[in-house]
């Protein structure tokens, strides 16, 4: 059997996409986010306690207390003092690497203010040893 | 003094084109969001100078530590221990994993120090210490 289907003009009405299309706009305006979180950026070393020789000289001590004072290789030094005595000691020596090690009650931003001094002073190889 | 207006132009904006800059617009939205976000714990976030931007959220994982000492990942409180067990999940699922420590000013190294050895051990290595601008 066969219908005899007649042809009318299949059209779909593009008049209310742009409506549907604003309505989904407003939406995933809406919810969107642009802001991305900032901060520090930092790598942390690959697991495993593998131990790499360093030679004396090349180490900088930095020791922070639970008060948040600094002790850069054994003097007593300002916070912020710090990017400009670091930054002197990078310049002084490229193998240059700052060791920072923190007392476990020292609040996280009296280390992160060290960090950024050290960013400050444009050092590349900063490692953190453990609180504990 | 009168004006005859002898120009026909036709005063009327082309909206033929219109659904397809909205189309445009939309999937730009659409690209750019990402509908998970965590509430997290109230953190007074430390400031810092030298500040980077993480690239896309997609591919960052926040971790809570509050002044009490708690760690929430995902809106889930766990101790120091359950750390890697989430983390390695992640890790596992996206090699390229971001994780921005949102630590409270008053937090104890001690504890971030702990976070730090757990990442480790599931070689999420890459690490931002979420931080304000410092304007001075």
């Amino acid at each position: 059997m066969k219908k005899n289907r007649r042809f009318k003009g299949g059209e779909i009405p593009t008049s209310s996409m742009a409506d549907i299309a604003f309505l989904l706009l407003i939406f995933f305006l809406v919810t969107t986010t642009i802001d991305t979180d900032k901060g520090l950026g930092i790598i942390l070393p690959p697991p495993g306690d593998m131990e790499i020789e360093i030679r004396k000289e090349n180490i900088l001590n930095c020791l922070i207390n639970s008060q948040g004072k600094v002790l850069l290789d054994e003097e007593p030094t300002n916070v912020e003092q710090l990017h400009r005595i670091v930054g002197d000691k990078i310049r002084a020596n490229d193998k240059l690497v700052i060791s920072v090690k923190a007392h476990p009650k020292t609040a996280y931003s009296d280390y992160v203010k060290v960090i950024d001094q050290l960013k400050m002073a444009d050092a590349k190889r900063i490692s953190i040893a453990n609180s504990n | 003094m009168k004006f005859s207006k002898k120009t026909k132009i036709s005063s009327e904006i082309p909206t033929a084109s219109m659904p397809d800059i909205i189309f445009m617009l939309l999937v730009f939205f659409m690209v750019t969001t990402v509908l998970k976000e965590y509430s997290g714990l109230p953190v007074n976030l430390p400031k810092a100078k030298r500040i980077e931007k993480l690239k896309s959220k997609r591919h960052t994982v926040q971790v809570w530590v509050s002044k009490e000492g708690l760690i929430s990942i995902d809106d889930r409180l766990m101790g120091v221990d359950d750390v890697s067990l989430v983390m390695y999940d992640k890790r596992v699922s996206d090699p390229q994993i971001v994780v921005s420590l949102k630590g409270d000013e008053e937090a104890e190294m001690g504890l971030v120090s702990d976070i730090h050895e757990n990442l480790r051990e599931v070689e999420a290595l890459k690490l931002n210490y979420s931080s304000k601008t410092l304007v001075d």
